[in-house]
């Protein structure tokens, strides 16, 4: 049994992998071969990991026990003359793997499903599209494509998720950035009128060269660990021989200020994850990304990339959580470094924790507030997700592990949902503008309104998902895991904790606000009017998902909580996901006892972000140009507006100057200085160049040398020309006499 | 075993090479050719396997070897038959004095 | 003279006076035939040498296989070889007598001043177990194991391209 789960797992990312070849190879032709194994492949991975997940979780020393299998994959130095050691590449699934097995592959088939509607699969071909922009009415031109880039993106994660070294998981990251860049840039020649607007092929650049950045630097990472302990396998580092690799890490001084090796590399691979997962300052590509079709947002945001971040740091928490061995140093350059919530919580906080609770909890705050003022119905999205990602680092960085891990997996499924939710309403306005021919932005939130009646389905599972998100007490996934996060945050870092909760008010207040800007009051175009409910294929992973985004909650009730912790206990699921994914780690992590305040807090914020919600925006959008009504706050409101300014920002400070600089430069060095010195050369051979000609070239080279060596190349051809009889065994006899010459030559030459 | 001196079998090895460049060399028949190769490799394998049993007989790269030196025999005797089928079909010969076809 | 030797000088004077049988007979189908009585010579060799897989391998595909194959070939172009005549290039024989005659020399010079390090080892009993694991072990020799499956493949799927008759499909 154990050997046939080893297989199933070295299985898991297969399917994917093999369609998007299928595709590309062979079925491109054919719009519904392709999605048909895009769609095949991928239920073969909700498949074999389901069966992993539920074969393992009933282990009982599941965690102790694991399913680890590895192979050789490429030798690395040469231990003795004939043994080299190899670097191993396998996969494991652990109970953090687990978990990541449980929600990925259903997300993504839920995506993929819904991508068959929202690529217009079933409606002929419109002959005013081109391939590169999006379709009018008719199917996607590169419909194909899209689902091969779909399928290989799944393969990355899927890779990411079982494999069980840095090494192989860093493969799977980056196979994820060139899909993310294919996919944001999908409708690469699409162009807007607004030349400030953003087109998807700068969305893409943009996107790619960010996480560039990032990756590189935790490339470092990577490679400072290997360099460090000779291996990049999770278990041996963090497991193995009760985490005694982990513990010279820890020991074991950088050459950066007094920083442990453990921290420093625990600091350059939470770079990456910054860039991956778009915390602050590198969360500008994120609401660009918008540009790509819905269905690849609700893949970056919820099922693939962005997690893929986070699960990465979860991955390789011990590293944050070691404490600082070497004194004194570690902890002062900590504090040198301005870090807030370590110096607040004043206990435990490793620096590389620190930062990474400091980033988190920051970017949650920051990018709340920027989600207020989003117009467009995507926009709100993306920048609700980076907050709840910065929600999952603060949660990490504190020491969360397991509240980080549920509200990733409660994240992923209520926010494809709102992604998918979105991607519907679009369509559905999109469908109305046929009708009425307005020239609005289907995606302008200012230009819906009223679509309760026209797509019910859509309206009550965005409205679960907004729940969700908003942390609706009681009932939405979103509030248990929120709340575990803040009673976390209490207990270890009360700064990050009103940070955080901050963040949760101005979520569940943005989130009323964008319901209520879609669906209620009247509509306020022609085109919301005439809008109507989605295809098949996108409201059934809507229902899936939105049943998802409530139960998933329950799977971790604690104990001590007031009536639900009973009731969970009498049916044995209090804990569950707690004592399934604790057991990832060493020590299994401690139980933090119930405290009233966080839940109040929770409770209260949640529930006064809607009501604030609702008081403000209930009556506030009778035309499609009214103001809003945040907009007496004035300049903050401009601010928020336009994201703080940060991406003028970045172009000021960065673009703009190598821009100048080059601009500038350019004239002086390569005009004058390169291109100068160029001339000057270019005239002195040329002059060179004619004496030579006259005087040598001409009576020397060619009437001699030239003419007078191809004359006798030609003559010798003539003369030898009889040996090329065209005869296999003449050529033999030549060759074997010349190699018998030759060998003894060499043969003497060595004996000698 | 101790009996049979390493060089009796190089011998027997460099007079079976040499009777296999002949034929190659010297044969009409483009089969017979093959022949001779297939005689020159089976040299080959004799000096592997021999080397192996005198020099390194704990090991077994000498083996792998002379089996990937057969099965490369069998791929070249199979796809050097189907040459020489193939040219006999257009030529009606399989003499390889004949066949000029290495040339400009 | 022991047994073994007597054997080797049995063997070895077989398989010469086979594969010079090989290289000068008339008749093509003869030289085919005694192909066969020098690999099985050296199959001798083999159990010599303590190789016993080796000369069972022998005799399966050199003598099953290649052999086999070469007399159906013979057997296919039959008709323009007739056995009348010499199978042998009249101006070839000097340049390939004195070809392979001066190689034999060399190599037997080379041989003579090379010492060896020899290893008076003996082959373990399992050697064949573990020419096996080895052979399907990625530490050792999968590669090449993998690579001569790719090579036969390739030389099935050439042979048939080649020799297929194109004017009948």
């Amino acid at each position: 049994m154990q050997l046939d789960l080893q297989t199933l797992t070295w299985l898991i990312p297969v399917p994917p992998l093999l369609a998007f070849f299928l595709i590309v190879l062979f079925t491109n032709r054919s719009k519904g071969l392709s999605h048909t194994v895009a769609l095949l492949a991928i239920f073969a991975s909700l498949a074999l990991s389901w069966t992993v997940l539920f074969s393992v979780i009933v282990w009982p020393a599941f965690g102790k026990q694991v399913i680890a299998s590895a192979v050789p994959w490429f030798p690395v130095g040469i231990a003795g003359l004939t043994e080299t050691t190899a670097f191993q590449m396998g996969v494991l699934v652990d109970p953090l793997t687990a978990v990541m097995l449980f929600f990925v592959p259903l997300t993504c088939a839920m995506i993929f499903l819904y991508s068959v509607g929202y690529q217009n699969w079933g409606k002929p071909r419109d002959p005013r599209d081109v391939p590169g922009k999006p379709p009018h009415y008719g199917i996607e031109p590169l419909y194909s494509r899209f689902f091969a880039y779909l399928s290989l993106f799944a393969f990355g994660m899927l890779l990411l998720c079982v494999a069980d070294n840095l090494l192989l998981l860093f493969i799977g990251w980056e196979i994820m950035g060139l899909c993310s860049y294919l996919l944001i840039g999908f409708w690469f020649a699409r162009e807007y009128d607004d030349p400030k607007k953003i087109t998807p092929r700068q969305a893409a650049v943009k996107a790619f060269m960010t996480t560039r950045i990032a990756d590189v630097i935790m490339l470092l990472g990577v490679a400072y660990l290997y360099w460090e302990t000779g291996t990049l396998n999770f278990r041996e580092i963090f497991y193995a021989q009760d985490g005694a690799l982990l513990k010279l890490l820890a020991e074991t001084p950088s050459f950066v200020g007094g920083l442990a090796a453990a921290h420093l590399i625990g600091i350059l691979l939470l770079v990456g994850t910054i860039g991956k997962s778009a915390q602050f300052p590198l969360h500008t590509w994120l609401p660009d990304a918008m540009e790509g079709p819905t269905p690849v947002s609700a893949m970056i945001h919820a099922a693939a990339m962005v997690s893929a971040g986070v699960y990465a740091m979860i991955r390789v928490f011990p590293l944050f959580d070691v404490p600082a061995a070497l004194g004194g140093a570690g902890e002062h350059a900590a504090r040198a470094l301005g870090l807030a919530a370590e110096a607040a919580a004043g206990h435990g906080l490793s620096p590389a924790g620190a930062t990474m609770a400091t980033v988190g909890a920051f970017t949650a705050l920051f990018a709340a507030t920027i989600a207020v003022a989003q117009n467009d119905v995507k926009k709100v999205l993306a920048y609700s997700t980076v907050s709840q990602l910065g929600f999952m680092l603060a949660a990490l960085g504190i020491g969360g592990y397991i509240a980080a891990t549920f509200h990733l997996m409660t994240h992923a499924f209520f926010k494809a949902l709102l992604f998918l939710g979105s991607g519907s309403i679009i369509h559905g306005v999109e469908h109305g503008l046929h009708h009425s021919h307005e020239k609005i932005d289907p995606q302008d939130m200012r230009f819906m309104g009223g679509l309760r009646t026209k797509m019910p389905i859509t309206f009550w599972t965005f409205v679960i998902g907004g729940m969700a998100l908003a942390g609706l007490p009681f009932v939405t996934a979103g509030f248990w895991s929120k709340d575990e996060i803040l009673l976390d945050a209490w207990t270890h870092a009360p700064v990050v904790f009103y940070t955080l909760a901050a963040a949760a008010l101005l979520t569940a207040f943005y989130t009323t606000r964008q319901i209520l800007m879609v669906f209620f009051g009247r509509p306020r175009t022609e085109a919301a009017a005439h809008a109507h409910e989605s295809h098949w294929t996108m409201t059934v992973p809507l229902v899936v998902l939105s049943v998802l985004a409530v139960t998933a909650g329950w799977l971790n009730i604690p104990s001590d909580f007031p009536v639900f912790g009973a009731l969970a206990q009498s049916l044995g699921g209090d804990f569950f996901f707690k004592n399934i994914v604790g057991k990832s780690l060493l020590e299994k992590p401690e139980a933090i006892p119930f405290h009233p305040i966080p839940l109040a807090t929770s409770i209260a914020v949640a529930l006064g972000g809607i009501a604030l919600g609702w008081l403000v925006y209930r009556n506030a959008y009778a035309k499609a140009d009214s103001p809003d009504p945040l907009a007496r706050l004035g300049g903050l409101y401009r601010w928020l507006q336009n994201k703080y300014y940060i991406d003028e920002f970045y172009d000021s400070a960065f673009v703009q100057p190598t821009l100048a600089l080059a601009r500038n430069v350019f004239p002086f060095i390569d005009r004058g200085i390169i291109d100068g010195l160029l001339h000057l050369i270019g005239r002195v051979s040329l002059g060179l160049g004619e004496i030579i000609k006259d005087y040598f070239d001409v009576p020397l080279v060619n009437r001699t040398l030239s003419d007078g060596s191809g004359e006798l190349v030609k003559g010798a051809g003539r003369e030898l020309r009889v040996i090329q009889t065209g005869r296999v065994q003449q050529y033999l006899v030549i060759s074997m006499a010349i190699i018998m010459v030759v060998g003894a030559y060499v043969f003497l030459m060595a004996v000698r | 075993m101790t009996d049979i001196p390493l060089d009796w079998y190089l011998w027997l090895s460099a007079a079976l090479f040499c009777i296999g460049v002949y034929g190659v060399l010297a044969r009409k028949n483009a089969v017979a050719i093959l022949m001779g190769v297939e005689l020159m490799l089976n040299a080959v394998i004799v000096n592997l396997v021999a080397f192996w049993r005198y020099l390194t007989p704990t090991g077994s790269a000498g083996m792998v070897w002379a089996l990937v030196v057969l099965a490369v025999a069998a791929a070249e005797a199979a796809v050097g038959l189907a040459l020489i089928i193939s040219i006999y079909r257009r030529r009606q010969s399989v003499v390889a004095e004949e066949v000029n076809m290495m040339k400009f | 003279m022991t047994f073994p030797q007597l054997i080797f000088w049995v063997t070895a004077a077989v398989i010469l006076a086979s594969a010079l049988q090989v290289v000068t007979t008339r008749n093509i189908v003869h030289a085919a035939l005694w192909l066969i009585v020098t690999f099985f010579g050296v199959a001798v060799l083999f159990v010599l040498l303590d190789a016993g897989f080796l000369a069972a391998v022998q005799v399966v595909v050199y003598i099953g296989a290649i052999a086999i194959l070469i007399i159906f070939a013979v057997m296919l172009t039959r008709r323009v070889m007739q056995d009348t005549g010499s199978q042998t290039n009249r101006h070839l024989i000097a340049p390939a007598v004195l070809i392979g005659g001066v190689l034999f020399v060399a190599l037997l010079f080379v041989f003579s001043r090379t010492r060896w390090p020899l290893s008076s080892a003996a082959v373990p009993p399992d050697s064949l177990q573990i020419l096996g694991l080895e052979l399907t072990s990625p530490d050792f020799y999968m590669t090449a194991l993998v690579t001569v499956g790719v090579l036969l493949a390739a030389a099935m799927v050439g042979s048939i391209a080649i020799a297929r008759d194109e004017e009948k499909d």
